[in-house]
C-alpha cells in the first residue's frame, strides 16, 4: 500500500502546532490548538482509508471505489469538533466576562494544601488531640475557652508570622 | 423482542427533545424525565433478565450488516451496568427537584438542566450497549458534551474554573479516541467489535500492542486511572450536588466499562498484566493519599472516588473469571455508594451551607437522620463487613491470591492499606461535621495562607467553599425537604440491597466474567444478525 506523502506532511504540521497551543494558558489559544490538532486527526483518517478512488456510488464507475466508511467518520468527528469548539468558545467568552481574562487557573484547594505544607500549618482536618474533643460521653463538650496545644501555641515563633 | 436494546439510548433523547418543546412547564418537564428514565429502567431490568437467560441480545440499526451499519448489544455485563446506572440515574433525578428550590434560582436556567441531563443518560446507554468502537466514540462524546454543560451550570467563576480543566482534558482524550479509531481502522478495515476480535489476533503483535495502549490511554484519561487522573478532584467538587453525584457514579465507570470490554474482547490474554496492575497500586495508594490530605468533604470523596477506581482496575489485569466477576461487582457497588456519598455531601451542604470539615460539626446530635445516611455507605465504601463493598473487595483479594505472584500480592496488600486509609478518610469526616463542635476559630486560618500573594491567573480567590459561604447566610440550618431526603433513602437502602442480595448478583458477574472470557456467545451474537 502506498501512502500519500503530502498527507502525512500535514498531519504532522497540524498535530505539531496543535499540541504546542493546546500547552497554553489562555483558552483561545487552546481553543484553535484543538482545532488544528482535531484537523490533523481528521487526515489521519483519510491515509487510513487507502488509496483514493472514484466516488463511492456502486455502479458510478469501473474504477476502484474509495472506502467511504472512513470518511462518514470523519463527518461525525466534524461536526463533533464544531460543537464542542462552539462550546469552548463560549466558555472562554464567559471567563472573559466574569475575570477579564482566558487563562486556565490553577486548582484553589490543591494550592491551598501545598501552601499549608510549605508554610508548615497542620491541616485544616489534622485533629488536635487536646483541642476539645467531646470524649465518648460527650460530656466536655464545648470548651468556651481558647484552645490549648497544637497549632495556636506556637504563635510567636511560626513561620507564618514571620513571613509578615 | 430484542429490538428493546436500542430503548435505552433511543427513549432519553426523544424525552431530551419533548423537555426543550416543553421548556417553559418545569412540571411537565418532571414528568417527561421520570417516565422516560422510569422506562430505561424498566428496559434495562428486561435485558438483563433476557441477556442472562438467552445470551447476548444484538440489534443492528436500520438492517445494516455489522460491518458497516451500528450495531447494539446488551450481554450480562452490559446489561447489569445500564441497570445500576439508570436506577441511580432516576434518583438523582428525583433529589433534584427537591433541590431546585434553592439551588436553580435566577443564576441557573431550570429549562437547561431535564434535557442536558437526559442526553447525559442517552450517551451513557450508548456506550454500554454499542457493539463498535465508533459508536462508543459517539456515545463518550454524547455524555462528555452534555457533561461540559451541566459542570459549567449557571456560569459562575468556580464552575467556569472547574469546567474549563475538564473540557480540555475531555477534548484531549477524545482526540486520543480519534487517533486510535484511525489506526485501528488503517490495521484492521474494520470497527466492529465482533470483527475486530478476529481480525486483531491476526496482526503483528507489535502493531496489536500499540493499538491497545492507545486505546488504554484513552480510557484511562476517561476512567482517572493515575497518572491520569489529576483533573478530576479539581472539576467534580464545584458542580452541584446532583451534577457532581452522578458523574462521580457514571462517567468515570464508562471509562472502566471500555477498559474491561477491549482488554476481554478485542486484547484477550494478559499482555499487559504488570502495566496495569502497576497503574491499579498506584492509583489506589496516591488517590487515597489526596483524600487524607483534604479537609473539604467533596473533595475527599473526589480522591476517594479516584482511589477506588484502582479496584476496579487490579480486577481487570488478572484476566481471570474470579477476578473480571470481582471488578465487576465492584463497580456495581461503586456506583451506588459514590453517587449516594455525594448526594449526602450536598444534603451537608444544603443544611450548613457548606462542605468545610473545619467549617461543620455536630451534626450527629443537630441532624441524627443525616448521620445515620452518611455512616452506612461510609462504612460501606471504606469495606467494613459485611457491606457490599467489603464483599467485593475479598471478591478482588481472593483472585489476587489466586494470581499468587508477587506483583498480585502486593496489589493485595496495597488494597488492603487503601482500604484502610479509605477508613481514616471517612473517619475524619465523622468526627470532624458529625461528632465533633464546631471550631470557633477556623474561619481566619484560610485567611492567612492567601495572605501570601495571589495565585496565577488569579485576582481574587474563589474556591468551592467560598462559593458555599454565599448560601451559608441563607441556608444555615434549614431542614432538608422530603423531596431530597426520599431520593438518598431510596438509594441507601439499593446500596444496603446489594449486600443483602450479594449471592445472586455475585452469581450473574460470575456469569458475566465467564462470558467475557469466552468471547464466542458475544462475536456470535453479533456476527450472527449478518443478512
Amino acid at each position: 500500500m502506498s501512502t500519500n506523502v503530502v498527507l502525512v506532511v500535514a498531519i504532522v504540521v497540524l498535530v505539531a502546532c496543535g499540541t504546542t497551543l493546546v500547552l497554553e494558558r489562555s483558552l483561545t489559544r487552546i481553543l484553535v490548538g484543538f482545532v488544528m490538532l482535531g484537523n490533523g486527526v481528521n487526515l489521519v483518517f483519510l491515509v487510513a482509508s487507502g488509496e483514493a478512488g472514484s466516488a463511492p456510488i456502486i455502479g458510478s464507475s469501473d474504477e476502484p471505489m474509495t472506502d467511504p466508511l472512513p470518511q462518514a467518520m470523519v463527518l461525525t468527528a466534524i461536526v463533533i469538533t464544531l460543537g464542542v469548539t462552539a462550546f469552548g468558545l463560549a466558555l472562554a467568552y464567559r471567563a472573559w466576562q466574569l475575570t477579564g481574562h482566558d487563562d486556565v487557573q490553577d486548582d484553589v484547594e490543591d494550592d491551598l494544601v501545598t501552601r499549608r505544607a510549605d508554610l508548615d500549618h497542620p491541616s485544616a482536618s489534622f485533629d488536635d488531640v487536646t483541642a476539645g474533643m467531646p470524649d465518648e460521653e460527650g460530656e466536655d463538650e464545648p470548651e468556651p475557652t481558647p484552645q490549648v496545644g497544637g497549632r495556636h501555641t506556637d504563635e510567636g515563633t511560626h513561620p507564618r508570622e514571620e513571613a509578615r | 423482542m430484542t429490538q428493546i436494546v436500542v430503548l435505552p439510548v433511543l427513549l432519553p433523547l426523544l424525552g431530551a427533545g419533548l423537555c426543550l418543546v416543553f421548556g417553559r412547564s418545569a412540571a411537565a418537564q418532571r414528568i417527561i424525565s421520570v417516565v422516560v428514565l422510569g422506562a430505561v429502567v424498566v428496559t434495562a431490568a428486561t435485558l438483563l433478565v433476557r441477556s442472562d437467560r438467552y445470551g447476548p441480545q444484538s440489534v443492528s440499526i436500520g438492517g445494516w450488516g455489522p460491518d458497516i451499519g451500528i450495531s447494539l448489544v446488551a450481554d450480562r455485563l452490559s446489561a447489569l451496568m445500564l441497570l445500576v446506572s439508570t436506577f441511580v440515574t432516576l434518583c438523582v433525578l428525583l433529589y433534584s427537584f427537591g433541590q431546585g428550590i434553592v439551588e436553580y434560582g435566577r443564576e441557573t436556567p431550570l429549562s437547561v438542566f431535564h434535557p442536558t441531563f437526559l442526553v447525559l443518560s442517552a450517551g451513557v446507554s450508548n456506550a454500554f450497549l454499542s457493539a463498535d468502537l465508533f459508536n462508543l466514540f459517539v456515545g463518550f462524546e454524547v455524555l462528555l458534551a452534555a457533561s461540559y454543560v451541566l459542570i459549567t451550570l449557571g456560569g459562575t467563576e468556580a464552575r467556569i474554573r472547574a469546567g474549563t480543566i475538564y473540557v480540555i482534558v475531555s477534548l484531549i482524550s477524545s482526540t486520543i479516541f480519534l487517533i486510535a479509531l484511525a489506526c485501528i481502522y488503517a490495521a484492521t478495515g474494520t470497527v466492529n467489535f465482533a470483527e475486530l476480535a478476529i481480525r486483531l489476533g491476526e496482526l503483528p503483535p507489535g502493531v496489536a500492542q500499540m493499538l491497545q495502549l492507545l486505546l488504554l490511554v484513552t480510557f484511562c484519561i476517561k476512567a482517572a486511572v493515575f497518572p491520569l487522573s489529576a483533573w478530576l478532584p479539581d472539576s467534580y467538587p464545584t458542580a452541584p450536588a446532583p451534577v457532581t453525584a452522578v458523574f462521580a457514579g457514571l462517567l468515570t465507570k464508562v471509562g472502566i466499562y471500555a477498559i474491561v470490554r477491549t482488554q476481554t474482547l478485542l486484547f484477550p490474554g494478559d499482555g499487559l498484566r504488570g502495566l496495569l496492575l502497576w497503574a491499579s497500586i498506584l492509583t489506589m495508594v496516591i488517590g487515597i493519599l489526596g483524600a487524607v490530605a483534604q479537609s473539604d468533604i467533596k473533595r475527599i470523596l473526589s480522591f476517594t472516588l479516584v482511589s477506588h477506581i484502582g479496584f476496579m482496575l487490579f480486577g481487570i489485569a488478572y484476566a481471570t473469571q474470579l477476578g473480571l466477576s470481582g471488578a465487576i461487582f465492584y463497580i456495581a457497588h461503586h456506583i451506588t455508594v459514590q453517587t449516594v456519598l455525594f448526594l449526602i455531601a450536598g444534603l451537608i451542604e444544603y443544611r450548613s451551607g457548606t462542605t468545610n470539615l473545619s467549617r461543620l460539626g455536630g451534626l450527629a446530635r443537630s441532624a441524627p437522620l443525616l448521620s445515620v445516611l452518611f455512616f452506612v455507605p461510609a462504612m460501606n465504601l471504606a469495606g467494613i463487613p459485611p457491606f457490599s463493598g467489603f464483599l467485593g473487595k475479598v471478591a478482588l483479594g481472593q483472585a489476587g491470591i489466586a494470581a499468587g505472584d508477587w506483583l498480585a500480592i502486593t496489589a493485595v496488600v496495597a488494597s488492603i492499606v487503601t482500604s484502610l486509609l479509605t477508613l481514616y478518610a471517612i473517619v475524619k469526616v465523622w468526627n470532624r461535621a458529625f461528632w465533633q463542635p464546631v471550631d470557633p476559630d477556623a474561619e481566619h486560618e484560610d485567611e492567612d495562607i492567601w495572605s501570601h500573594g495571589p495565585l496565577h491567573g488569579h485576582e481574587q480567590v474563589s474556591t468551592g467553599t467560598q462559593v458555599t459561604t454565599m448560601w451559608e447566610k441563607v441556608a444555615t440550618e434549614q431542614r432538608i425537604p422530603l423531596s431530597m431526603g426520599l431520593p438518598t433513602v431510596l438509594l441507601v437502602a439499593f446500596s444496603v440491597g446489594l449486600t443483602v442480595f450479594a449471592g445472586p448478583l455475585f452469581a450473574i458477574t460470575d456469569r458475566a466474567g465467564a462470558e467475557l472470557l469466552q468471547r464466542t456467545p458475544y462475536i456470535s451474537a453479533v456476527l450472527g444478525d449478518q443478512r
